[in-house]
């Protein structure tokens, strides 16, 4: 009896195409639309995701000058020295690790190749509280790091630019006015969250930077990598009270430096694509829901219209259910192919608009799923209405019906 | 009032459709408006009946109520001695699925949809098989003389096809009562009599029960017997020794 009222169901589409096109549209939008929000939404997310891993887990960045903000003094500020760093990492409990950082764009040479590219200037530690892997090659030893030897490891995009597809490590690169070997290749970690690529770069001792780049002792910016399990917040606190000591910073004046918990920031930056995405979609679900409406309306259209047909399957024999049953697998099947048409339709508008919006594309087999059984149970609930309107039709009316 | 029996008495067959008392009533109090007042008549197996009348005579109800389309408001119907009145609205369609097959003026074939199909219609309800579904649509099709149009669609029928294949949907499921409702009312003179040559053979061939509404005397003049109302009630019976 169900499949019979399946193949009913059929063709009674097949016998009306443009209109069951027409209420199929109203789905089949509403369904692309929830899971292209969707999947978009979990694309960002998941790319905000990635950008916490690549971070390196509970980063802390101390600079100096206040944060960015309306009214802020950012200038002026002294800049940190190598003491600063070996401070933090006596005196604040429960660190990782403390990586000084200075860091400038130069151009770099090899060969015929040039490339500009920042070029930063930290100690090993770097390495461990920035997530770097090395893949090829050595990191810095104490001697290149205390006498600023010309050694350097590579981001892979810069290799690439300069190397092409030779191994760069045992090779020279000049940069300015001097040479300097390249003694390990780093692994590439992929574009960040905004878009910049994280593997243009190149890597040296502080000290060589300072002396044969900036040409003085200061340090641009702390990299603080805090324990797992440690407070980020604990640590961060921390950091200011002796931050503001060694500064000498009075009591009632403000900092003039900051310490930015990156975590808590992609923590918050998920969290808000996660929002949007739910917000998008609820708001996609509307028209889902409008969909449903569409095809209530066709549904009691079509019972009017096909009132004498439903009188003379009466007359025959069918049964009240049978005309329900029928009815409503109508509907069912109706906004069940608007349901799958809208599925397929959400996967190349996802990838396209994946592309273009520089997100990830994530098939998300969840959200497909219940956007399909949501689009079932519209038709159900849609289609119940005017099929038991059909059902308890009065034969001899339905058939006078013209 | 009535100047015939309705039931001969000499028939051994057993009743196979019996009006007792039939009243049927539209409408409450002031307004309520008798169509029929009181209607008896016994029709047995094999019987071609035609029912004539002027209109608002009751026939149509008659014919509603035989067809068990409808119940009667105060009496019994009694079907191969089963009680109409008694049973539900379901019960009432699987007795139409199983024993009634319908005829109407309008033909009521579902368009744009092929002959065959049409004809398979109530053999849907049934549950049978899709092999003997058609093959029982297409031999309807062709006892009817429709054996090469299966494939079309109503409107590509003309009025006396179409009546043709609404007669085949009503024997496919080789039904003991055929009911038809002016029959030939939308054709010409020639196409109603191959309709009434067609329902004439069924009755004599296949023994299938007749029940015809029909206000044409030339039609009625098939029937072996012809069943005439008048304000709710049976005026005249009288069985055609000769039929056309």
């Amino acid at each position: 009896m169900l499949w019979n009222a399946l193949l009913l169901a059929l063709r009674e589409i097949r016998r009306n195409l443009t209109r069951s096109f027409l209420t199929v549209l109203g789905i089949l939008i509403g369904v692309a639309a929830v899971i292209t929000m969707v999947t978009l939404g979990n694309g960002a997310t998941a790319a905000v995701s990635t950008q916490i891993s690549s971070l390196g887990s509970n980063l802390l960045m101390v600079r100096p000058g206040q944060r960015l903000g309306a009214g802020r003094d950012t200038a002026g500020a002294a800049a940190f020295k190598l003491a600063d760093a070996s401070a933090i990492e006596s005196e604040v409990s429960q660190l990782n690790g403390v990586a000084p950082v200075v860091s400038r764009t130069v151009t770099v040479v090899h060969l015929a190749s040039n490339w500009s590219t920042s070029v930063v200037g930290s100690s090993n530690a770097y390495f461990s509280v920035g997530n770097w892997k090395i893949v090829d090659g050595r990191i810095f030893s104490d001697t290149e790091l205390q006498t600023g030897k010309a050694v350097c490891v590579l981001g892979e995009t810069t290799s690439n630019k300069l190397f092409g597809s030779e191994n760069p490590v045992g090779g020279t690169i000049r940069i300015k006015q001097f040479s300097c070997e390249v003694i390990g290749l780093l692994a590439a970690k992929g574009q960040s969250s905004m878009g910049r690529d994280q593997d243009d770069t190149i890597v040296m001792p502080l000290r060589t930077v300072q002396r044969r780049l900036t040409g003085n002792q200061d340090v641009g910016m702390l990299l603080v990598s805090v324990q797992d399990g440690a407070s980020t917040s604990a640590a961060k606190q921390q950091i200011e009270v002796l931050m503001r000591e060694r500064r000498r910073i009075a009591a009632n004046q403000e900092d003039d430096f900051n310490v930015l918990d990156t975590r808590e920031i992609a923590e918050m930056l998920s969290s808000t694509t996660r929002v949007l995405t739910l917000l998008l979609g609820a708001v996609a679900a509307v028209s889902l829901l409008v969909g449903g409406v569409g095809i209530m309306n066709i549904m009691l259209v079509s019972v009017t219209e096909r009132t004498r047909e439903i009188g003379i399957r009466l007359a025959v024999g069918a049964l009240e259910r049978e005309v329900l049953l029928q009815f409503l697998i109508e509907a069912v099947v109706l906004s069940s192919i608007g349901g799958l048409l809208g599925m397929m339709l959400a996967t190349v508008a996802s990838i396209v608009l994946a592309n273009l919006m520089a997100v990830p594309y994530v098939f998300g087999l969840q959200i497909n799923l219940l956007a399909f059984l949501f689009s079932a149970a519209i038709g159900v609930i849609f289609g119940y209405f005017p099929a038991r309107r059909a059902a308890r039709l009065d034969p001899i009316e339905a058939l006078r019906h013209e | 009032m009535s100047t015939a029996v309705a039931d001969g008495g000499t028939s051994a067959a057993p009743a196979l459709i019996e009006l007792i008392g039939v009243t049927k009533t539209y409408g409450q109090g002031a307004v309520a408006m008798q169509a029929l007042r009181g209607v008896d008549l016994v029709v047995h197996e094999g019987e071609f009946v035609a029912i004539m009348g002027p209109s608002g005579s009751g026939k149509s109800t008659a014919m509603n109520i035989l067809g068990c389309l409808d119940v009667p408001t105060t009496g019994s119907y009694r079907f191969r001695g089963v009680a109409v009145e008694t049973l539900s609205r379901n019960q009432r369609a699987l007795l139409r699925r199983n024993y009634l097959g319908f005829v109407f003026q309008g033909y009521n074939l579902l368009g744009r949809t092929s002959a065959l199909e049409n004809v398979e219609l109530p053999l849907l309800y049934r549950g049978e098989s899709v092999a003997a579904r058609h093959a029982a649509a297409r031999e309807a099709l062709a006892a009817v003389g429709l054996a090469n149009w299966e494939h079309h669609s109503p409107a590509e029928l003309s009025g006396g096809q179409q009546q043709r294949a609404a007669i085949a949907r009503a024997i496919v499921t080789h039904p003991a009562v055929l009911l038809a409702d002016e029959p030939t009312g939308n054709l010409d003179t020639q196409r109603s009599r191959e309709i009434m040559e067609l329902v004439v053979a069924l009755n004599r061939d296949r023994g299938i029960t007749v029940l015809m509404v029909t206000h044409e005397p030339d039609m009625a003049a098939y029937a072996r017997r012809v069943v005439r109302f008048v304000d709710g009630r049976v005026e005249s019976d009288i069985r055609n020794p000769e039929p056309a």
